[in-house]
């Protein structure tokens, strides 16, 4: 890849062309907020949190630098009153459409804000619309259960139909991902509850403790996406940490204990 | 199907002699403008009766000419004899019409205009007599104000020629531009002619179209795509829908030169869904230029392969924006991405890819044929050529208007557009659709073209321009814009989504009479935010009809927020209307419209509205000729 100089912050450095802004300044120290960003996921560029100045000849511009490719001869400014006065509405005008998300009040008291001049309108909960979740769904783990329906103000995330999903596997990738905690799951017995997306899931136990662990689902998908070579044992994460760990002390001892007998993550 | 470009020429000789045949041929428009004024009705009718007298007479559906006024419009070419074009034609008139021609005496009666020389519009010389077979009284299309200045090249042969007869096209000099291009010239040539000539996107970017190519041709990457952006949205533009009903080849001839020039063997014509007619015509013309061997696997013979294909839009204004319409294209929802890379570079399913606006290829088939110097000579100094303009709202004359680029916007309203309809006051003008500004009655000497309009605070966008009066609230405009644009923004990126609501919502505080005198300062912050934070063209230029009248306006502004008036009196909290006694002729008109019996009156009595009942709908304000009813 090609080498390509640009100046960040004022510090000339020399960074991979096409690679993006947002991670080359993170690795030089720069803290750039992001609400939409994941370094898993293909940049989105919707959140505005990461908007950066960027001067390229005699035109300057704000722009985000999540999706901004280093090229050639860009200046850019992280931290400018511009770039500051944006983060500040942007924070500002998330906070009044969902007033319940603490993490954005939190933020926006970094940046000065003690309260949204604007109407607040709480019919999201804590989304903020950011995408994270319909992102990971589709582009990480493939099931594409949740999706934006409606456009512009009237924008939402939801199941299609707003019915429980048949394609949710339940695998809590979209909560984990969420940065305000709006998405709920709660496992209670055997079954794991995807509250938000108003979804049910069936568990599996654990062949070693027998606690529910994983939504039958998330095992059949991922099975099926390891093939026929490789079946999956039914162990937790936790009973394979200490089995691994068994192994590992076998093997410096030498001795033979039972924790050997235990199934292996794969059965081949 | 024509296999040389030889073969083609012969083609064009023998479609000219057909094109002005030794018998009269009588020609209806018919795009969308006129059937909804009864073209429809008007065809049948003439045909009819060219059938009943056993006329031999050929009968054609054509495209429109861009006078919407005027619709529906038919037109006579009768042997050795000017062109005649007939307005606000009828089943009866029409078949007068017929009747008179086959006795000889050619109708003036609602004659619009006469075309002694085809040279202004369709690239076509015709032997005339001279005589005028007393039609003298006509005036020549020349000597019609609206028409006197216009300079038609992307509206050529609209309205003039069959849109679903390619034959006619080749008669008007259509495909000569790409014979030339496949025989003498080649890609890097093309595109210099194209970026000396100086043509800009028409779709309201006013990028260098040259540049654009470039960029495209040198990128990597295979297969390279051709767009055709015809997802026209804007309220009030029309230009796009007319040349692809009226002249859907010239679009497909552009497009086939833009493939040769970058490489690309496919290319994809997006319409908007409300354009059923549009989609109808594009279609059978591909279907007409497969069969004449003008798109496919070797046109004319020559090796280079190239085809179109054309997808509709499913309704979404956003989609007009280019990575929109590539994600829409591609089978995503309409959203647009940072294009932080071009589509040059990087689009349709991640190939360099050119998108052009409808007006644009229009463009190109002309400037290859006559050379770029010529084109070059055409407008002003960075803006090149001419620019169509959908002028509508409060004018005399409202329809297409193609003009060269940097005629003064007070020309185009007065001189060309007749003035504002009853001679009211000119009031604002607002330019570019939605994404546009309201410009005020001070920069109406403004030449008109890409970058006088963004320093004035609007956007040439697609040549859009709503006339307004001085009975039109610009506060209340500027909220409209901003309800439309709230409802088609597609929500990605806060600041559009967000940005737009809070606008909305301050703008509608105003207009009903809750506005704090805050709120303006509130405004701009807000305006500036979504206009330098937005993630697309959508909400870049969303605010500008908020900006502009905050610039122009201001005093309206204050006026709903200080004096709690609405000067123009149409925001019904800020509105009361009452009748001036002095100007009052107590005609009863009044008495007459009002839906909620707020108005009483006799006779040789002024008449008095009652605050009470009174719901401020204007209707009365409508219809007085006095211009009594007055706001206080």
């Amino acid at each position: 890849m090609a080498l390509v100089e640009t100046v960040i912050d004022g510090i000339k450095i020399k960074a991979e062309r096409d690679r993006w802004a947002l991670d080359v300044a993170r690795e030089m120290g720069i803290s750039i907020p992001t609400l939409c960003h994941h370094p898993a996921l293909e940049p989105y560029g919707a959140c505005r949190l990461c908007v950066v100045e960027v001067t390229k000849g005699e035109r300057t511009w704000l722009t985000t630098s999540c999706d901004l490719p280093i090229r050639e001869g860009l200046k850019i400014k992280t931290d400018t009153p511009a770039v500051i006065e944006s983060r500040k509405m942007t924070l500002e005008l998330l906070w009044a459409r969902a007033p319940q998300a603490e993490y954005i009040q939190k933020l926006a008291r970094e940046y000065g804000v003690e309260k949204p001049r604007f109407g607040v309108c709480d019919d999201l909960g804590k989304c903020i619309l950011c995408g994270l979740c319909v992102r990971v769904c589709s582009e990480l783990v493939g099931a594409s259960a949740i999706s934006f329906t409606n456009r512009g103000v009237e924008r939402k995330i939801t199941t299609p139909f707003n019915a429980s999903s048949d394609s949710c596997i339940g695998c809590n990738a979209c909560a984990v991902v969420c940065p305000t905690g709006h998405i709920l799951s709660t496992d209670i017995g055997l079954v794991r509850h995807m509250e938000t997306w108003k979804t049910e899931l069936d568990m599996v136990r654990c062949q070693v403790c027998g606690r529910a662990y994983i939504p039958a689902k998330e095992f059949e998908h991922i099975q099926s996406k390891l093939g026929e070579q490789m079946a999956l044992g039914k162990i937790c994460p936790l009973c394979r940490r200490s089995q691994t760990a068994g192994r590992l002390e076998a093997a410096s001892t030498g001795t033979k204990t039972e924790l050997t007998k235990i199934p292996a993550l794969f059965e081949i | 199907m024509i296999k040389s470009i030889e073969e083609l020429a012969e083609k064009r000789s023998s479609a000219k002699s057909e094109f002005y045949p030794k018998r009269v041929r009588i020609s209806v428009g018919m795009g969308t403008c006129g059937l909804a004024n009864g073209a429809g009705d008007v065809f049948e009718g003439i045909r009819d009766e060219v059938q009943k007298q056993g006329l031999d007479f050929v009968v054609r559906q054509v495209g429109c000419i861009g006078f919407c006024q005027m619709e529906p419009i038919v037109d006579v070419l009768a042997p050795r004899l000017p062109r005649v074009f007939y307005h606000h034609m009828s089943p009866e008139r029409g078949r007068e019409l017929v009747s008179g021609i086959s006795e000889g005496n050619f109708c003036t009666k609602w004659a619009l205009a006469r075309l002694d020389q085809d040279k202004l519009l369709v690239e076509l010389d015709r032997p005339l007599d001279g005589k005028l077979n007393g039609l003298a009284s006509v005036p020549t299309f020349e000597q019609l104000p609206f028409y006197k200045d216009q300079v038609k090249i992307a509206l050529r042969n609209c309205g003039f020629i069959d849109p679903h007869d390619i034959e006619e096209y080749l008669a008007a000099g259509g495909y000569s531009a790409l014979s030339k291009v496949l025989m003498e010239m080649g890609p890097e040539q093309i595109i210099d002619t194209i970026e000396k000539a100086g043509l800009r996107g028409r779709g309201g970017g006013g990028f260098v179209t040259g540049k654009k190519w470039r960029v495209c041709r040198q990128a990597p990457g295979y297969p390279k795509y051709i767009i055709c952006n015809g997802d026209e949205g804007d309220p009030g533009a029309f230009m796009d829908r007319s040349i692809m009903e009226s002249n859907p080849y010239v679009i497909l001839e552009g497009m086939t030169i833009g493939a040769y020039a970058i490489g690309a063997e496919q290319g994809y014509i997006y319409v908007r869904l409300e354009y059923p007619l549009a989609v109808e015509n594009l279609r059978s013309a591909i279907k007409q230029a497969r069969e004449y061997g003008l798109l496919g696997e070797s046109i004319l013979g020559t090796g280079f392969g190239f085809d179109v294909q054309v997808s509709r839009g499913a309704g979404a204004f956003v989609c007009g924006e280019e990575t929109a319409l590539i994600a829409s294209l591609a089978g995503y929802a309409g959203e647009p991405r940072t294009r932080n890379v071009y589509p040059a570079e990087k689009g349709l399913f991640g190939r360099p890819t050119v998108i052009n606006n409808v007006e644009t290829w229009a463009n190109v088939p002309v400037i290859i044929n006559k050379d770029w110097k010529w084109f070059a000579e055409i407008g002003n100094d960075k803006s090149k050529g001419t620019k169509v303009f959908s002028v509508v709202g409060k004018v005399r004359n409202t329809g297409l208007v193609e003009v060269p680029m940097g005629i003064t916007l007070r020309r185009i309203i007065y001189d060309i557009c007749g003035g504002i309809l009853n001679e009211r006051k000119f009031k604002g003008v607002q330019t570019g659709g939605p994404s546009g500004g309201c410009l005020p009655e001070s920069v109406l000497d403004l030449p008109v073209d890409f970058d006088r309009l963004t320093e004035a605070g609007s956007i040439m966008g697609s040549g859009g321009m709503i006339v307004m009066d001085d009975r039109i609230c610009v506060v209340e405009v500027a909220r409209y814009f901003m309800e439309f644009l709230t409802r088609e923004s597609c929500g990605k990126c806060t600041a559009c989504r967000e940005g737009l609501r809070q606008i909305l919502e301050v703008l509608e505080r105003i207009t009903s009479g809750k506005g704090v005198p805050e709120d303006i300062e509130l405004l701009e912050e807000l305006c500036l935010y979504v206009r330098d934070n937005s993630l697309c063209g959508l909400g870049k230029t969303a605010a500008n009809p908020v900006l502009s009248t905050l610039r122009y306006f201001r005093q309206e502004y204050m006026a709903h927020i200080e004096q709690q008036k609405c000067p123009a009196g149409v925001c019904r909290e800020l509105t009361t209307f009452r009748i001036a006694p002095e100007k009052c002729k107590a005609c009863g008109k009044c008495i007459k419209v009002c839906g909620v019996e707020a108005i009483t009156g006799k006779k040789k009595v002024p008449h008095l509205i009652s605050e009470d009942k009174c719901i401020q709908c204007g209707a009365c304000r409508e219809v007085c000729p006095f211009d009594a009813v007055i706001t206080v």
